[in-house]
């Protein structure tokens, strides 16, 4: 849809209009604020609530308020009414799309070379691996969303079902990562068909509604079912992953032994990171091929139109199935690899926000398109790391940066699609054609 | 009926709550020949669509389809995707649906998403990429790109099908149905929004899909068209038959003039004349 | 019996609370078709304003409760209703004729904002006040000494909650303005050019839901005692739950889930388990959306082919 965004007030003409408006969103700042941040209330050793004013806290962000609302409206008519769509001019747009061509395979090679520039630095190969258990987090929601266009508000549940299944497999049974690896995402995707099959004919915000249930009933079910979770304690001493076998550990049986060079703690660090590597690109590797192939092609036109595709002889149920069911399995690896690389897991890392993250990268990116969601992610957790010394503010920080990024990019980063199939010229399609699904 | 019947409708009734919408409707149509419904506004017709089609379950009545190998169907015991999957029944939507964001060949790649499914071995040896399933994708693509050059489209295979104009649409929607290699192709007003020279081109690819051997059920407000191509043409009023025969029969049928003159007198004239 | 009954006054109290912040939910979903995920914390804002004023009134050296309780409600309704105003203009409104996840990606961020900004502003701990309203009566009281009590707060929960539903139910049905907002809910183009202020509608959406968000704040202020700054998440999934199952976009519907809700919760934890209450609020909701996909009372959403 191309409809032109609403701004939230005329553009002021004249300097008074300017204060005026200024004046306006100072005054709507104060009476907000008057009372959540002019006073402050605490509970103090006794029980007893008391409280104290804090009125120069106060002034400072109604005064941030008054200028603040005086440069975005300059800001605003310098740029023009219609805002961000005109900031970029066209050379820039089809500059960009040159760009776009050889950014993934960029972004591929200087990823594998990440642990050999960065070699002894662990803070960010900590980070990188992060990055990349969002970037497989994202292409699996991906599937559910960007493409067969069913809203998944719970995917958290089955990224904590993977790292359940591997947690507990491993400790109560002893059994190695490898074997509980596909299990954790059978598992997975076993939930997400038990799931799927009686809720993927809500439409729309039902289903949302009801995957953020199940992902809540997921949760509070690993924090009440204690004698096999561990409740809120999670579950501690999740074994470290083998290199097919060998452990990498300081022992005489270690890998570093075998190959007769000096031990290291950063060897496990840039195995996993290859680990997770290796498993994020698995996901894209299967994404792009499922979506050549008539499964694939079938999802992306239950997004665009599930009537028609009844009507061509498409059962629409299995098709929502298996797409909820590999998103979910990928969910479920990247669990697994989330358990053995943490060693502990509890419930406290399977709230609500983490499927909100997820869900956010998937639409940022620009649904459906694999390359955008990387891109999403690496700016959303390597963004979201900058502002860890804001502590407390951190996450305020993060909201409004949603907010901001929606209204700026309402369509993600990357806004087209490119054909699964061509006759003579693969031609990327715009996004304001894609549809989003109903699902 | 006399000759072949590939669908015959038998005391067919639906209600939605207290509102008959089609009451005791029987008619039939025979094979490889184009059968129209006719009638005004509000008459039925999509009510009758949608429950040979399966997108309604009818309140009553029987909905039979018979392949060439003599298998009969009941359609009104199969859900809407089987009856396309297994009875073979291909439908058109009044406005239009397809797939706006992908382009016209992935359209009709989707249409054959059966036949393909089976070909990746349910997408397993499609994963693995064997040869086999690259032949049927060649060969559905090849499918593709002749009815595609049938419509008049070919140039236009790798646009977004959101893109193109009313009456392409029209004819890729139509394509998109043949893809499936229906038995019966049922489509509701093809014709709407055409200009002259556009329904003309219809009327022709319509006449060439019945000459390939599939048999057509029509829903039309153009009399241009519905009297140049029907072979029977059903007229229904209220939600019941008032008339069949061929196109000179109904044409002269007092009934259906008066139904037509009963909605609006002149449309009625003009809608009989610009069909003669 | 008796143990039954007093459970049924606690689920219906506690119904009370959900139906208030449902009906926000359904409202917003009923007249721009989005969930408002930052509702809950639009609730939980309007107990802690509530919190606020009522120390504020306290220190003042004010005794008369029913004076308090009156101030109280009216400020806290007021400046509540002032965030969700400010809300809907900054977040949603840019979003309005969008793409459908954008408005929600907002919501959610904005949600994110609004607990983290009352964690920043008025700290993490659990903020306690001593019970205002006291007493109450003992309807029944059976031989082996079970008594079944209906508390004072209880009523005016309760009583508070049918004013308020009533009050709302005269101004959709009667006034121009809910004139407007059913005219919006049908079709916006339309009642745009039939003369409606559209966007005026919508903020006073936002506006009535957000003041009875903070009705129901005040009202899980008395009944617990008690406002923290992420009590929002979870009310909100319940309440957002209550909507549901009432069908969103019906007013009445959202009272009766929540209703619903609330009897759920109170008679799983009484019987059952404690631990396991929203389990069951949860496992309800996708049970009866299984079986009824539109909930309750909402209209059976007609597909055309």
């Amino acid at each position: 849809m191309t409809a032109p965004s609403t701004n939230t007030a005329k553009p002021a003409t004249g300097i008074l209009a300017l204060l005026k408006t200024a004046f306006v969103n100072a005054l709507i700042a104060l009476v907000l604020f008057s009372l959540m941040v002019g006073v402050r209330t605490e509970a103090g050793s006794d029980g007893q609530l008391t409280y104290w004013t804090r009125f120069g806290e106060l002034a400072s962000l109604v005064a941030a308020v008054f200028g603040g609302s005086i440069v975005i409206d300059l800001l605003r008519q310098w740029i023009g009414p219609t805002g961000t769509e005109k900031l970029i001019p066209p050379a820039v747009q089809s500059g960009m799309s040159f760009v776009g061509r050889y950014l993934a395979p960029a972004l591929l090679i200087f990823t594998l070379l990440v642990p050999v520039i960065f070699y002894d630095q662990r803070y960010i190969l900590d980070l990188a691996i992060l990055v990349l258990t969002y970037v497989m987090l994202g292409w699996g929601l991906n599937v559910v969303v960007g493409l067969a266009g069913l809203l998944d508000l719970g995917y958290v549940a089955f990224y904590a079902v993977g790292a359940y299944s591997y947690a507990l497999l491993a400790t109560n049974f002893g059994w190695s990562f490898w074997v509980c690896l596909p299990l954790a995402g059978i598992l997975a995707a076993f939930w997400g068909v038990l799931l799927g099959f009686p809720v993927l004919r809500l439409r729309g915000d039902y289903l949302a509604i009801v995957t953020l249930a199940f992902g809540e009933i997921i949760r509070l079910v690993i924090i009440n079912w204690q004698e096999l979770t561990g409740g809120p304690n999670g579950v501690s001493g999740i074994p470290r992953p083998s290199f097919f076998g060998i452990p990498l550990d300081n022992s005489d049986d270690g890998l570093a032994a075998k190959l007769g060079i000096e031990y290291s703690t950063t060897h496990r660090i840039i195995f996993l990171f290859y680990l997770i590597l290796a498993l994020a690109l698995l996901t894209n590797w299967v994404t792009i091929r499922l979506r050549r192939l008539p499964i694939g092609r079938a999802w992306e036109a239950l997004r665009e139109d599930e009537v028609a595709c009844r009507a061509l002889g498409i059962n629409t149920t299995t098709t929502k199935l298996t797409a909820f069911a590999t998103g979910a399995m990928f969910g479920g690896f990247a669990g697994a690899f989330f358990a053995t690389r943490q060693g502990f897991i509890s419930p406290e890392s399977f709230t609500f926000q983490e499927s909100a993250l997820v869900l956010a990268i998937v639409v940022l990116g620009g649904m459906g398109s694999q390359l955008g969601v990387a891109l999403a992610a690496l700016a959303m957790i390597g963004g979201f790391e900058l502002f860890r010394s804001l502590e407390t503010y951190r996450m305020l920080v993060f909201g409004m940066a949603m907010v901001l990024i929606m209204i700026w990019r309402p369509r993600g980063l990357i806004g087209h699609r490119a054909p699964t199939v061509y006759l003579t010229q693969a031609q990327a399609i715009s996004s304001d054609l894609v549809k989003e699904g109903h699902g | 009926m006399s000759g072949d019947t590939i669908l015959s409708v038998d005391r067919l009734t639906m209600r939605f709550g207290g509102i008959v919408a089609v009451q005791d409707l029987s008619f039939a149509a025979e094979r490889k020949k184009i059968t129209a419904l006719i009638g005004p506004n509000g008459a039925g017709k999509t009510t009758v669509f949608n429950c040979i089609t399966g997108f309604y379950k009818p309140s009553g009545g029987t909905i039979r389809l018979s392949h060439d190998d003599g298998r009969t169907i009941a359609l009104e015991r199969l859900n809407d995707f089987r009856i396309a999957k297994q009875a073979k029944v291909a439908r058109t939507f009044q406005n239009i649906r397809l797939f706006p964001g992908m382009t016209a060949l992935e359209n009709l790649m989707v249409a054959q998403h059966n036949a393909l499914m089976r070909a990746s071995g349910f997408t397993l040896l499609g994963l693995l990429g064997v040869p086999t399933y690259r032949d049927a994708e060649k060969r559905a693509i090849d499918l593709a790109t002749d009815w595609l050059k049938r419509v008049n489209l070919l140039d236009r295979a790798d646009d977004a099908a959101g893109n193109f104009a009313y009456g392409d649409q029209r004819r890729l929607e139509i394509a998109r149905a043949m893809c499936t290699e229906p038995a019966l192709l049922c489509l509701d007003e093809p014709a709407a929004g055409l200009n002259a020279r556009e329904s003309a081109a219809l009327s022709e690819l319509l006449l060439s899909i019945r000459n390939d051997g599939t048999s057509i059920l029509l829903i039309e407000h153009d009399m241009s068209v519905v009297m140049e191509i029907s072979d029977h043409i059903v007229v229904m009023d209220h939600g019941v038959k008032i008339a069949q025969g061929s196109p000179r029969e109904v044409r002269d049928d007092p009934k259906v003039i008066a139904a037509y003159l009963g909605t609006d007198e002149e449309e009625a004239v003009a809608v009989m004349e610009s069909g003669s | 019996m008796d143990y039954f009954a007093q459970q049924l006054i606690n689920g219906l109290v506690l119904g009370s609370i959900y139906g208030l912040i449902a009906i926000g939910y359904t409202m917003v979903y009923g007249i721009v078709g989005m969930i408002n995920f930052a509702h809950g914390d639009v609730f939980m804002i309007g107990g802690f304003i509530a919190l606020i004023t009522f120390l504020i009134l306290v220190s003042l050296g004010l005794t008369a409760i029913p004076v308090i309780l009156l101030v109280v409600l009216l400020v806290a309704m007021a400046i509540t209703a002032l965030y969700g105003w400010t809300i809907e203009r900054i977040a949603y409104r840019p979003l309005r004729h969008s793409f459908r996840l954008a408005p929600m990606l907002s919501a959610i961020g904005m949600s994110f904002v609004l607990t983290n900004y009352s964690q920043v502003a008025q700290g993490a701990r659990v903020k306690p006040i001593p019970p205002l309203v006291t007493g109450g009566y003992t309807l029944h009281e059976s031989a082996d000494g079970f008594v079944i009590q209906l508390s004072n707060i209880q009523i005016i929960v309760v009583v508070t909650t049918i004013v308020l539903l009533a009050l709302f139910t005269w101004l959709v049905s009667r006034t121009r303005l809910g004139r407007d907002m059913r005219a919006c809910e049908q079709d916006q183009t339309m009642a745009a050019l039939l003369g409606v202020d559209v966007d005026r509608t919508i903020s006073m959406t936002f506006v009535i839901g957000a003041a009875l968000a903070a009705v129901a704040g005040l009202m899980y202020l008395l009944y617990y005692g008690l406002v923290d700054f992420f009590m929002g998440f979870v009310a909100g999934i319940k309440a957002f739950t209550a909507a549901v199952l009432g069908g969103i976009g019906s007013l009445p519907g959202a009272m009766l889930g929540g209703l619903a809700i609330g009897l759920i919760e109170t008679f799983w934890s009484a019987y059952f388990s404690v631990e396991y209450k929203d389990v069951a609020a949860f496992s309800i909701l996708i049970v009866v959306l299984i079986f009824m996909p539109t909930g309750l009372l909402g209209r059976p959403e007609v597909e055309k082919v």
